[in-house]
């Protein structure tokens, strides 16, 4: 790793020191396949000495094996990974290189460009500070700049380098430069850039990569490598308000209870006061406790632990701000995302979201429009494929605080998880929030459903059947009410008849239809619970996800799932409509069981195989369930369950 | 960029991604191979929950031919710092007699490492470990993510590996999925000796240079540290000042020549050497790719 430096061999010591102050600067290569970025990254590699005899040898004998460039080394071999894709000869997905100069040490994302383009650079990009845009000085700014340009953008990267390549075959010529470097300038005025820096190089030659160019005596700004090692990069959250999420609550003892996380904007001092969100409790910083010794100040980027003069109730995912520049809190907000998943994107459906240290559950509540990240036109959209990016609102089951992305990344940016599958399907950045929670106060509702439902002598909750269509649902949820009809309950049966002619008339059965048909039941059997109701549903929801959003808008205990379960082939033979002749015919389009998925409850209250009981038999069966699990009886006066023991 | 140095970010860093796996795994355990990553991974981790002690476990997989000093060290250490250590050592190859001179290291790697790595996360059920592997290491884990899942089988698979953003860190699992965690997944060779010098962290001595009785095999300087290293009829080891730059089983690790028995002359060295670090592990000699394959069989 022969450095540089001089220093080295004659006094290590001093080159130790002189290097613990190094800075990091970390950056993403962005340019379409062939541009030349594996070459570019492998020279910057090469020129900073970053490679060793061994892996020169390597490289070399891998380059004569490839025969890309007549025997000479081909830098780009050096920057490959995965087998599969070796063989490709693509790379994809993102990959970290390092390297480091007498001056700063460097991360660079190295992000390939093809279909996947989107979801990689921007996952690349999320943890950089400056991006290289490269061009092909042959075929100038091409609908592939705008797009690395206008993602560079939307992550918030502020610092700009476009890296004219491949000089070298276009005779060095400064004509071809200012044209491209002119075009360029337009659209990146547009896209909000402030800072770019246009440089003429050759990745392949050397061309001002780290020695100014012999070739272009007609440029006279920095080579590549002297502009990365002294380009000042204004973080933003330096500048922020104090923030820090709380990861991790430190209980050492009895006696210490200190507060962990990483400062995510701004800076704070023992005696600050500040304020813990979404509760709003107010305290004093007393230390800042770290293994090395109380600081007097720390920092954003800095991983510390605070603990404050007043014992008030913090926990993880809550952010520690100070008194005044606020954070917003609310439940709603407007932001972009970026889908990442071959799964697209069910707006309605909850997901988990991940926000700093906070997770909650979020849906899409409005797809406002999606935007093509060629032309950045704003086009309608029902769902998000991947690599697709939206405008949206999200709505949140609980309130959070956060700050516009622009503001601070670390406040306002964030992911959506599959609830399923738990893996991440996108990635968002909070823009303005819809709604200021931060004023409501929510009284003690005296009237509430318990009251609701004592005056009617009874306990509400929601039975939810699902099954085929011609399971036997209707049947046998009819039997139940009339059943507890006679037991003089009050209930209602909500089902296609009902529901589908009038609330959701607009809906169809595409999956996203669905999906907010089975959201909007579930709201509206919330509410009729919450007025103290026995709710009857009687609907096909085919989706897992629905149905477990339909529980868990009520209480613990409150939602009993229903499974009625018919084997298709049997539910097909009894065709009570004729729907699945017709399906199968082909005039029915999206039919559940033939030409959509039915999803199986994995563990519902209550199964009921048809094959096995009657209609009859399967309400009064629901019905001694329902009483065995003290689901029948009167409402209880409050104290009548206080435990004896 | 005025504020955190390069090693104060890497150091933030590291601490956040312990933080946070400890938040949200329900098992962790840190596999501690006591080389230097291991010891600077061990460091940060006394950082990362002080005053508390770290709220998991050390695992040491003991393939039986460590260094002796590795031993002594790791036994020395866990106890200063009043952790819990786990030692486990694959119980079949123990009864099958295996061992790299016996078996050759394919073999016993696989066996007293892979497989006894999975045997001792299922053990314990563990639902998450700490490894101190670096993307800076080899080309392959380049693209490494900071928590990597696999299968209830232990298996890495490169295309459903979850995007991971900002500081944003998903380390929900599905039912047996488990997590390897690599917090110093961005530091480099040099940025760990500079903040071993830094902080002053212990590390085993066989990283500097001293008198040991080596013998060449292959044209690698293999110590003599037990009596199980063969030698051939009227063989003796010679006394050499070497060192060694990566530390693992004694019959598969190289030393090198050296003069170096401060860390800043260890240091000087290797910013001054022309081989890189992995030249010292015989088990790397194979073909380019063989990172990826033993990643998928479950070695990390
Ligand atoms: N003449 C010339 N060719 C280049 C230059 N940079 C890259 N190339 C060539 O362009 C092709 C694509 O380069 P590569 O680095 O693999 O592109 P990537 O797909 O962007 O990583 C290779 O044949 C390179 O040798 C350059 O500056 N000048």
């Amino acid at each position: 790793m022969a450095h540089v430096s001089d220093m080295i061999g004659k006094d290590i010591e001093a080159y130790l020191m002189a290097h613990q102050n190094k800075g990091l600067l970390r950056f993403i290569t962005c340019g379409s396949v062939d541009d030349g970025k594996s070459t570019l990254i492998g020279r910057l590699l090469y020129d900073s000495k970053m490679i060793f005899e061994d892996q020169l040898a390597a490289l070399e004998s891998d380059s004569e094996k490839a025969g890309t460039q007549g025997g000479k080394i081909d830098f780009a071999l050096l920057v490959d990974g995965l087998a599969a894709e070796r063989e490709q000869g693509i790379t994809i997905d993102v990959a970290y290189r390092f390297f480091s100069t007498d001056k700063r040490k460097f991360i660079v994302a190295d992000t390939p460009g093809h279909e996947q383009y989107t979801r990689n650079m921007i996952t690349g990009a999320s943890t950089t500070e400056l991006a290289v845009i490269l061009i092909d000085a042959r075929k100038g700014i091409l609908v592939q700049t705008r797009r690395h340009s206008y993602l560079t953008s939307l992550i918030g990267i502020r610092d700009v380098v476009l890296a004219v390549n491949k000089m070298d075959l276009v005779n060095y010529s400064q004509d071809v430069f200012d044209k491209i470097v002119a075009d360029y300038r337009l659209f990146a005025k547009q896209i909000g850039f402030e800072n770019v820096l246009a440089i003429p190089i050759s990745g392949l030659k050397g061309d001002n990569i780290t020695h100014a160019s012999t070739n272009m005596p007609w440029y006279g700004g920095p080579t590549l490598m002297t502009h990365l090692e002294t380009v000042e990069i204004a973080d933003r959250r330096h500048n922020a308000p104090f923030r820090m999420w709380v990861q991790w609550v430190n209980r050492s003892d009895m006696d210490f209870r200190g507060f962990s996380g990483q400062i995510a904007g701004g800076a704070v001092s023992p005696g600050d006061r500040i304020r813990a969100l979404p509760s709003g409790k107010e305290s004093r910083v007393a230390r800042i406790v770290t293994q090395d010794g109380d600081l007097h100040e720390a920092v954003a980027g800095q991983s510390v632990t605070l603990t404050f003069d007043d014992e008030i109730d913090i926990s993880r995912g809550d952010v520690i701000s100070g008194t005044t520049a606020l954070p917003g809190v609310a439940d709603q907000f407007n932001g972009t995302i970026v889908w990442m998943n071959d799964e697209h994107l069910l707006p309605g459906r909850p997901y988990w979201m991940k926000v700093g240290t906070k997770l909650v559950t979020a849906a899409v509540t409005d797809l406002k429009c999606k935007i093509n990240v060629n032309t950045l036109e704003r086009l309608a959209a029902k769902t998000l494929e991947l690599n697709e990016i939206g405008e949206v609102n999200v709505s949140l089951d609980r309130p959070i605080a956060f700050d516009p992305y622009e503001e601070n990344p670390d406040t306002g940016g964030f992911t959506l998880m599959d609830r399923i599958t738990n893996t991440t399907v996108a990635a968002g950045m909070i823009r303005f929030t819809l709604r200021r929670s931060q004023n409501i106060h929510w009284q003690a509702v005296d009237v509430n459903k318990q009251a609701r439902a004592s005056l009617k002598g009874q306990k509400a909750c929601v039975l939810w059947f699902t099954g085929l269509s011609g399971s036997g649902k209707s049947t046998i949820a009819n039997m139940v009410e009339k059943q507890l009809f006679a037991l003089g309950r009050h209930t209602y049966l909500l089902d296609g008849d009902n529901v589908r002619h009038g609330l959701n008339r607009d809906l169809g059965f595409v999956d996203t239809d669905r999906v907010e048909n089975i959201r909007r039941v579930g709201e509206v059997s919330k509410l009729m619970a919450d007025s103290g109701l026995i709710v009857m549903v009687s609907f096909i929801s085919p989706f897992k996800a629905e149905r477990r959003l339909a529980r868990s808008l009520l209480e613990p205990g409150e939602f009993v799932e229903i499974f009625v379960d018919t084997p298709l082939a049997e539910a097909e033979k009894r065709d009570p409509k004729g729907l699945y002749k017709k399906a199968r015919a082909g005039e029915i389009e999206n039919f559940t069981g033939i030409t959509s998925p039915y999803e199986t409850p994995e563990n519902p209250e209550i199964r009921i195989d048809t094959t096995k009981i009657s209609p009859p038999e399967a309400a009064v069966y629901i019905l001694n369930w329902l009483e065995d699990n003290g689901m029948l009886l009167g409402f209880r006066e409050p104290g009548d369950d206080t435990p004896t023991a | 960029m005025q504020g955190l140095n390069n090693l104060q970010r890497l150091e933030a860093e590291s601490i956040h991604i312990m933080r946070e796996v400890v938040a949200e795994c329900d098992n962790p355990v840190m596999l501690y191979s006591i080389g230097k990553d291991s010891a600077v991974m061990l460091h940060l981790a006394m950082k990362a929950f002080y005053p508390s002690k770290p709220p998991f476990p050390l695992l040491h997989v003991d393939t039986t031919w460590k260094f002796r000093e590795m031993i002594t060290f790791r036994d020395q250490r866990s106890k200063e710092l009043g952790l819990e250590l786990l030692v486990y050592t694959n119980p079949d190859g123990i009864a099958q007699g295996i061992g790299p001179f016996s078996h050759g290291s394919a073999v016993h790697t696989d066996v007293m490492k892979t497989q006894a790595l999975r045997q001792a996360l299922d053990k314990w059920k563990f639902d998450a470990a700490f490894g101190g592997a670096r993307r800076d290491e080899e080309k392959s884990r380049a693209k490494e993510r900071v928590f990597s899942f696999r299968s209830a089988q232990h298996r890495w698979d490169p295309k459903q590996q979850r995007p991971e953003l900002w500081r944003l860190y998903n380390a929900r699992k599905n039912k047996g999925e488990n997590i390897r965690v690599f917090p110093l997944s961005n530091w480099t060779e040099l940025d760990v000796w500079q903040y071993i010098y830094l902080e002053s962290i212990p590390i085993v001595p066989l990283y500097f240079a001293a008198e040991r009785p080596v013998v060449s095999r292959d044209g690698t300087l293999i110590m003599v540290d037990d009596e199980r290293m063969p030698l051939e009829p009227g063989e003796k080891p010679d006394m050499k000042k070497v060192r060694f730059r990566t530390l693992g089983c004694y019959p598969l690790t190289g030393a090198i020549e050296s003069n170096a028995d401060t860390l800043p002359a260890v240091i000087q060295e290797i910013l001054l050497t022309k081989s890189s670090e992995r030249q010292g592990r015989v088990i790397d000699h194979d073909a380019a790719a063989s990172m990826e394959k033993k990643k998928q069989e479950g070695y990390f």
